[in-house]
C-alpha cells in the first residue's frame, strides 16, 4: 500500500516535472537589462516634419502637421510622456524584471521599466482575461503576453490616444499594437507592428535590437515640470493647415522626396525607389557632424 | 503482488520521465536522427518577399551624402575609404556590386525570392543587384576565391520544446565591400551572422525579420546591427531584376 501510494507520488511529480521542462524551455530569460545598439535609425528626432517609414492617411497628415512641438512646453503637457510604441522608437534601453507567483513559480508579468518620458509597461503572462473596450486607456495600455515559437509574443490594447512618432504623428485609442520579442544569444530584437484603423493606412513597422548589459540600466527619472514660457491658461501651439514652416525642412536638408517625408504608403517599397532614381539630385558631401552615432540629425 | 505492480509502475514512470527529458534535451542541441535541413525545417521562408522599408530610409532609398556615416560604428581606418567614395571610380573597375554583399545586401530595397537548391541548401536570390547566395546546412568545400556573397554556414534553431525556430546563418571568405552604398566599407575579414525570424501580419501576412550583424576587426569599432523586414508575397509577378549600381 505504502509503495503504492509512493509510485502514485513520484508519477504525478515526473508528469509535472517533465511538463514544467518542455514548457520552460520554450521560452528565453526576458528579465534583465538590455542596452540599445542604436545602429538604427527610425525617426529623426529634431526634425518636426519627419514621417519617413511611415502609411499615413490624409487625415493623420493633415493633423500631423497642425503639430507644435512647443505643446510639450506647456506645464500640463511637460509630463504627459509617450506611448507604448516609444519603446522601440525611443533612445532608451530596457531594464526588465519579472514577477513570479510564489505558490505555481510562474511567471505572472513581465514588467519594463519606465523612463522618464515613458510610463512602464507590464505584460501579463498569466491568460487574464482583457479589460472591457470601455475600461481605462492608458500611454502604456493592457499587454497581454505568450510565448510562440520561441519568441515572446504580446498585444496591447487600451492605448490613449497620442502619438507614434515625436514629430506630432496621431496615434488614436482603437490602436493596436503586436509585439513579437526574439532573443539570440546577448542580442534581443523587439518587433513592433502597429495598426491604426484612422491614421495608418499600413502597419508601422518597426524593429530594434538590445545587447544584454551587465552592468543594470536605470533610467528612473521623475518628471518635474517647470516654465518653458508658457504662462497657463495659453493656447495650445499649433499651425493652422498649409502654415507649418517646417514642412519642407528634412527635404532640403537631405534632397529628400517630399512625399517619403510626408509619409505616404507607396514610398515604402522599392517600386517607390525607381520611380525616383532619374529625378533625384543627392545631397552635397557631408561636412558636419558626419559620423555621430547620435539621436539626432544635424538641423540647419 | 501489487508490492510487484506498484514498483513496475514507478520504474515505467521514471523511464518514460527520463525518455520525455532526453528528447527535450536533444531537441534542444538539434539532435536526433539524422535529416535533411529541408525536411527538419522548424519554419518555412521559401517563397517571395518584398522589402517593406520603415527604418534607415534615408541611407536605404536614396544615396546618402557622400562622407556620412551616421550609426554606423566605423574606425579610424574606414574614414579615408569613405572620404574618397567615388562610384564612377567603383563602375570602371568593375566594382558596382560593392554595396550589394552579404553585408548590406537584406538592406538594400528589393525582392527575395527563397528555395531550395537541394535539400541541405537554402537559395536567396535578390531581384536588386540579381545576387545569388546559397545556406549550406552541410559542410561544403569552401571556395579560395572570395565573393560579394562569401560562404554561408546556416543551422536551424528550433524553439525547444514548441513549434516554430529560427535560421542562423554565417558569412565569412566575403569581399570587401559597402554597408551603405556611399562607400561606408566593411573588408574582407568581416563576418556577418544573421537570424531570419518569421512574424504574423493580419489577413494571414507574414513578416521575414533578419537580425544582421556585421562584425569587422578593420572597418568596424564594434558590431553593427540592423534588422530589415520583409512582407511575403503571393507571387514572383512584381519581380524585377535590375543589375548592380554603385550610384543607385
Amino acid at each position: 500500500m505504502f509503495i503504492h501510494v509512493v509510485a502514485r507520488r513520484v508519477f504525478i511529480a515526473a508528469l509535472l516535472v517533465g511538463l514544467a521542462a518542455s514548457r520552460a524551455s520554450a521560452q528565453f530569460e526576458f528579465a534583465g537589462s538590455w542596452a540599445p545598439i542604436g545602429t538604427e535609425d527610425v525617426q529623426n528626432d529634431s526634425v518636426p516634419v519627419d514621417y519617413l517609414g511611415l502609411a499615413l492617411t490624409d487625415e493623420a497628415r493633415t493633423r500631423a502637421l497642425t503639430y507644435d512641438e512647443s505643446q510639450k512646453s506647456m506645464i500640463e503637457r511637460q509630463c504627459a510622456g509617450w506611448g507604448a510604441a516609444y519603446l522601440v522608437l525611443g533612445p532608451f534601453g530596457l531594464r526588465v524584471s519579472s514577477q513570479i507567483d510564489p505558490v505555481t513559480n510562474r511567471v505572472v508579468s513581465y514588467t519594463i521599466g519606465a523612463w522618464e518620458d515613458w510610463n512602464e509597461m507590464v505584460i501579463w503572462m498569466d491568460d487574464r482575461p482583457r479589460p472591457s473596450e470601455h475600461a481605462l486607456h492608458t500611454q502604456a495600455g493592457f499587454t497581454l503576453g505568450r510565448w510562440e515559437g520561441g519568441a515572446l509574443a504580446a498585444r496591447t490594447t487600451h492605448v490613449k490616444a497620442g502619438f507614434i512618432r515625436k514629430t506630432g504623428v496621431p496615434l488614436t485609442d482603437q490602436a493596436t499594437i503586436d509585439w513579437r520579442i526574439f532573443r539570440h544569444g546577448d542580442v534581443l530584437t523587439v518587433l513592433m507592428v502597429a495598426t491604426d484603423p484612422v491614421y495608418l493606412v499600413e502597419p508601422e513597422i518597426v524593429s530594434k535590437s538590445f545587447r544584454l548589459s551587465r552592468t543594470p540600466l536605470d533610467y528612473r527619472a521623475g518628471c518635474v515640470t517647470g516654465y518653458e514660457g508658457r504662462e497657463p491658461g495659453d493656447a495650445v501651439p499649433h499651425y493652422g493647415p498649409d502654415q507649418n514652416p517646417f514642412i519642407d525642412e528634412f527635404v532640403k536638408l537631405y534632397h529628400l522626396p517630399k512625399e517619403a517625408v510626408l509619409g505616404y504608403p507607396e514610398t515604402l517599397y522599392p517600386e517607390y525607389r525607381k520611380k525616383i532614381k532619374d529625378t533625384y539630385v543627392p545631397p552635397p558631401p557631408c561636412s558636419e557632424s558626419c559620423g555621430a552615432a547620435g539621436n539626432f540629425v544635424l538641423r540647419r | 503482488m501489487r508490492i510487484s505492480r506498484a514498483a513496475t509502475t514507478l520504474v515505467v514512470t521514471l523511464l518514460l520521465t527520463l525518455v520525455q527529458l532526453a528528447t527535450i534535451h536533444a531537441q534542444q542541441r538539434g539532435g536526433g536522427p539524422a535529416r535533411s535541413a529541408r525536411d527538419s525545417a522548424p519554419i518555412d521562408l521559401t517563397g517571395y518577399w518584398v522589402s517593406y522599408v520603415t527604418e534607415n530610409w534615408r541611407y536605404r532609398m536614396v544615396t546618402p551624402a557622400k562622407g556620412e556615416y551616421r550609426r554606423i560604428p566605423s574606425s579610424r581606418a574606414a574614414l579615408p575609404i569613405i572620404n574618397a567614395w567615388d562610384p564612377a571610380a567603383d563602375e570602371r573597375a568593375g566594382n558596382q556590386c560593392k554595396s550589394y554583399g552579404a553585408g548590406n545586401i537584406m538592406s538594400v530595397p528589393g525582392r527575395l525570392h527563397i528555395t531550395w537548391q537541394d535539400a541541405d541548401t537554402l537559395r536567396i536570390e535578390t531581384d536588386a543587384g540579381t545576387q545569388t547566395r546559397l545556406f549550406h546546412f552541410s559542410p561544403s568545400s569552401a571556395s579560395a576565391l572570395r565573393t560579394w556573397q562569401g560562404e554561408s554556414t546556416a543551422t536551424w534553431e528550433p524553439a525547444p520544446g514548441a513549434d516554430g525556430g529560427s535560421l542562423r546563418v554565417v558569412t565569412s571568405n566575403l569581399r570587401a565591400g559597402y554597408l551603405r552604398k556611399n562607400g561606408v566599407p566593411y573588408g574582407e575579414r568581416a563576418t556577418v551572422t544573421e537570424h531570419f525570424d518569421l512574424a504574423p501580419l493580419a489577413a494571414n501576412g507574414k513578416l521575414l525579420l533578419v537580425t544582421t550583424i556585421v562584425e569587422d576587426p578593420e572597418y568596424l569599432t564594434g558590431p553593427y546591427v540592423v534588422s530589415p523586414h520583409f512582407k511575403k508575397e503571393p507571387d514572383g509577378s512584381k519581380w524585377d531584376p535590375t543589375p548592380c549600381s554603385s550610384t543607385w
